[in-house]
């Protein structure tokens, strides 16, 4: 008995699953800070050029093959030519890795989810130390914030060698999360088209709230003016554009199969062409919306950061030279300070060095991405909300939509071939081969929960799918256009569809989007091997209670918050990491030779600096540039 | 205004400072602190003659920070530092509500406060809700999986069923479009009376 293909219920699952894995945790946390680093609003003007350029022109090949050849990625790309079924084999491999650490960021979010129902919040406050009279010292030196996500939930080692012990409470967290991406693709289309109305549509209802709380908070205004304020020297910086075109094309999921797969299961007559556009146009969208909520909270933690500083200043001045209360203002503090160094020249001198220059600038311009925004950032500034709780459970309640969302899709990717293969799903029904997945990424991903885990995490984000996917693309591209044939293809889909292709369509997947993504290629291969030995940093620990001065100028990496930055370690040889699985080819060799970890200069930003995003490039040589503020606690 | 500030200050006396904005001190809060400070000498065992004319303020400031010293009932000498705190730090409850203030607002130099324990409670709040909610998945996942493995038995059963009566049928009713044939064969043959009556119109010889 031939059973047919199951199909979306209605085209809006179709549109809501695309728009709920394309609009991913990338968009909240890498957007924002690509705005901020590449001239703010003027960024915009690259962006928006790479989507119409890049992003549409592939995101609508992609659906348009899936649509067409109604199978998996296997299954499309052997279609289109026997000898290339490898492509769709790589997208699965490189689902399978993407499915394995990224579903470790929404146990993460599980976990801050589950210690938000406390009062007060768990990262608000220090724990004390033995003898109850003070705080613990990692948590001193750093911030409260900084310690619960790095010692409380990462527990983390200090250095990529010390793997630790698996931590059981992230791994409960994991295995949680698993359950739930297994509950969502159980039975395929039937449950994952009902699941995707939520994911695609409940985090808009949650930004549009914290859009409302943001815009009224204090000192927002000060993150929105720095944010927007173009400066347009930026655009002739090729970085911007090169982020602008890796943000658009990772953001969007192209390569990975997921799209294939989702539009593989559309009624064969669906209008893709308009899907395409709608979801590309939603997902950058939601970007900027994200950025202005981002901002937003940027400000307002800066403004906050910078009036306790400065009210700190007030406190050391007023009881070194035990004057009045009241007398010291934000407003005349620099005059009487010129009047107290005049005056007690001695004694100032001694307070001198623990006199910090607030600035707001420098609060504002420390850009963050990644897990760092979204674990230490952003609950740093929810716990100076009124209700914090409240705030806390909408924002990892969104970040666990958004992750969900997301490894449908990735999930659907791998699923959909296997599904497709009628040698598997001869012997298994869909909910074991679901469930098989489901397990064995649930296995690997116990790695992320170790201790150094989060190393090996950033190992992930940074390598597992960048190259990977801008070659596939490429395969793609170039396949679908001259290996099956352009005119071929446009003949079978204007029969299929009942619509022609635009010549602007074709214009694009047959010269320009494929010369882009080679040089895109090009760039990032030799930045990597230019870069020569790369880096990551790390959290030691055991550097907090070397720190006694506040010197900055001591040996590097300690700096006057003490969180140590850099890993003071001599060279190390390469961890012996499967990365042979992670890349076909040589550039699989060229990694694991380049792979070190070494001594940071002492010129390096002094405080602690963590970036991640998912499909994010490698940027090791502008690292020094990216500064993460310790807090100023 | 929360932070605790560590200056060793220069004499070995203990030095109190009042952080609050604008507190309106006059001699009569001085007096106060100073029957506070003799009330907490008081406890300490061998010295409960200490009165209030003992303990001495001295460099009082506009910040109202000053140091202050025990002295002996005999006014000879004063009372070692490191006895003043202790008194001064099983009391500090008592006096902090003494002057509506807290330990962030009234600070003793060298006296650290012991800050407050957050309570933990037995079974970590964050285990609760990871049990509740890893319990409503799981069951929504058996449901799922349970009614998948119904639905799945109900379609192997239904073809299968329909398999075997026509099987039946066939040994019994050729079956020719679904419909059974006319049933003259099944009874084996039939006598038609309409001719039977050849036998009986020949005469039995």
């Amino acid at each position: 008995m031939e059973k047919t293909r199951p199909l979306w219920t209605t085209p809006l699952q179709f549109v809501f699953a695309c728009i709920s894995y394309a609009v991913g945790l990338g968009n909240v946390w890498r957007f924002p800070y690509l705005c901020q680093m590449y001239g703010g609003g003027s960024f915009l003007v690259p962006y928006v050029v790479m989507l119409v350029v890049e992003g549409m022109p592939l995101l609508y090949l992609e659906l348009a093959v899936g649509q067409h050849m109604r199978q998996g990625s296997i299954g499309a790309w052997r279609t289109v030519s026997p000898y290339l079924s490898g492509v769709g084999v790589a997208s699965v491999l490189v689902s399978f890795f993407l499915c394995t650490y990224y579903n470790v960021i929404n146990a993460w979010a599980f976990w801050y989810l589950f210690h938000s129902f406390q009062d007060p919040l768990p990262w608000s406050v220090c724990p004390l130390n033995g003898n109850r009279t003070g705080y613990v010292e990692e948590c001193e030196k750093a911030s409260s914030t900084q310690y619960f996500w790095y010692r409380k939930t990462l527990n983390i080692s200090p250095s990529i060698q010390e793997s630790g012990a698996v931590q059981w409470e992230p791994a409960l967290c994991l295995v949680l999360a698993w359950l739930v991406v297994y509950l969502c693709v159980l039975r395929g289309t039937a449950s994952t088209g009902k699941v995707v109305y939520f994911t695609a549509l409940l985090p808009y209802c949650v930004l549009i709230i914290y859009l409302v709380r943001g815009l009224t908070l204090h000192g927002a205004t000060n993150g929105l003016a720095y944010m927007f304020t173009p400066k347009m020297e930026q655009l002739a910086n090729p970085k911007a554009w090169i982020n602008a075109a890796t943000q658009i094309f990772f953001s969007l999921g192209l390569g990975f199969g997921s799209l294939i797969a989702f539009a593989s299961y559309n009624e064969p007559s669906n209008n893709c062409q308009k899907h395409a556009i709608i979801v590309s146009i939603i997902n950058s969208s939601t970007s900027i919306f994200a950025s202005i909520v981002t901002f937003s909270i940027y400000g307002f933690k800066a403004t906050f950061n910078y009036e306790s500083c400065l009210n700190k200043v007030i406190l050391l001045l007023t009881n070194s030279f035990d004057l009045e209360d009241g007398f010291l203002t934000a407003n005349n503090l620099e005059q009487v300070k010129d009047y107290l160094a005049s005056a007690y020249p001695s004694k100032y001198s001694e307070v001198f060095p623990q006199i910090r220059n607030c600035s707001l600038e420098s609060e504002l311009e420390t850009a963050v991405q990644g897990t760092g925004l979204a674990f230490i950032v952003y609950t740093e500034a929810i716990k100076n909300m009124e209700v914090s709780q409240l705030w806390s459970v909408l924002y990892f309640f969104m970040l666990l939509l958004l992750g969900v969302g997301s490894m449908l899709g990735n999930t659907a990717a791998i699923l959909t071939p296997l599904m497709d293969s009628k040698l598997i799903s001869s012997y298994l029904p869909k909910e074991a081969i679901s469930g098989l997945v489901c397990l064995t990424n649930c296995a690997i991903g116990m790695v992320f929960t170790m201790e150094a885990g989060s190393y090996w995490f950033d190992i992930f984000n940074d390598y597992a799918a960048t190259l990977s996917l801008l070659l596939i693309v490429l395969v793609e591209t170039v396949a679908l256009c001259y290996v099956y044939g352009l005119s071929r293809f446009e003949s079978e889909f204007k029969a299929m569809t009942g619509r022609a292709l635009n010549w602007y369509w074709k214009v694009m997947w047959g010269g320009v989007s494929p010369l882009l993504i080679i040089s895109l290629f090009i760039f990032y291969l030799s930045d990597y091997i230019i870069t020569g030995t790369l880096q990551y940093q790390a959290w030691d620990a055991a550097q907090v209670s070397a720190v006694s001065g506040v010197s900055l100028s001591e040996t590097k990496c300690l700096s006057r918050t003490g969180a140590v930055v850099c890993h003071n370690g001599n060279h190390h040889p390469a961890p012996c990491f499967p990365q042979l699985l992670l890349e076909y080819g040589c550039l699989t060799m060229l990694r694991l030779l380049l792979l070190r970890h070494r001594v940071n200069q002492p010129d390096l930003c002094p405080f602690f600096f963590y970036t991640f995003s998912p499909f994010r490039s490698p940027q090791s040589s502008e690292q020094s540039s990216l500064c993460y503020r310790a807090g100023s606690h | 205004m929360a932070q605790l500030l560590k200056q060793a200050p220069a004499a070995p006396h203990p030095k109190s400072r009042n952080r609050v904005g604008k507190y309106a001190w006059d001699t009569n809060e001085e007096y106060l602190f100073k029957a506070m400070v003799a009330f907490s000498m008081r406890k300490v065992p061998n010295r409960e003659t200490t009165e209030i004319s003992h303990v001495l303020l001295c460099n009082v400031t506009q910040r109202v920070s000053f140091w202050f010293v025990v002295t002996d009932p005999s006014r000879n000498h004063t009372l070692p530092a490191v006895e003043v705190q202790s008194a001064i730090r099983m009391n500090r409850n008592r006096i902090n509500n003494a002057f509506f203030l807290n330990d962030q607002t009234l600070e003793f130099l060298r006296i650290p406060s012991t800050l407050a324990p957050l309570t933990d409670p037995s079974v970590p709040i964050w285990i609760i809700i990871f049990g509740v909610i890893f319990c409503i998945v799981l069951v929504a996942t058996m449901l799922l999986i349970l009614s998948g493995i119904r639905q799945h038995r109900r379609k192997n059963k239904g073809p299968s069923e329909m398999e075997d009566t026509e099987d039946k049928c066939e040994n019994v009713i050729t079956i020719e479009n679904g419909i059974p044939c006319d049933p003259l064969d099944m009874k084996g043959g039939h006598i038609n009376d309409a001719f039977v009556t050849e036998d009986e119109r020949l005469t039995p010889l």
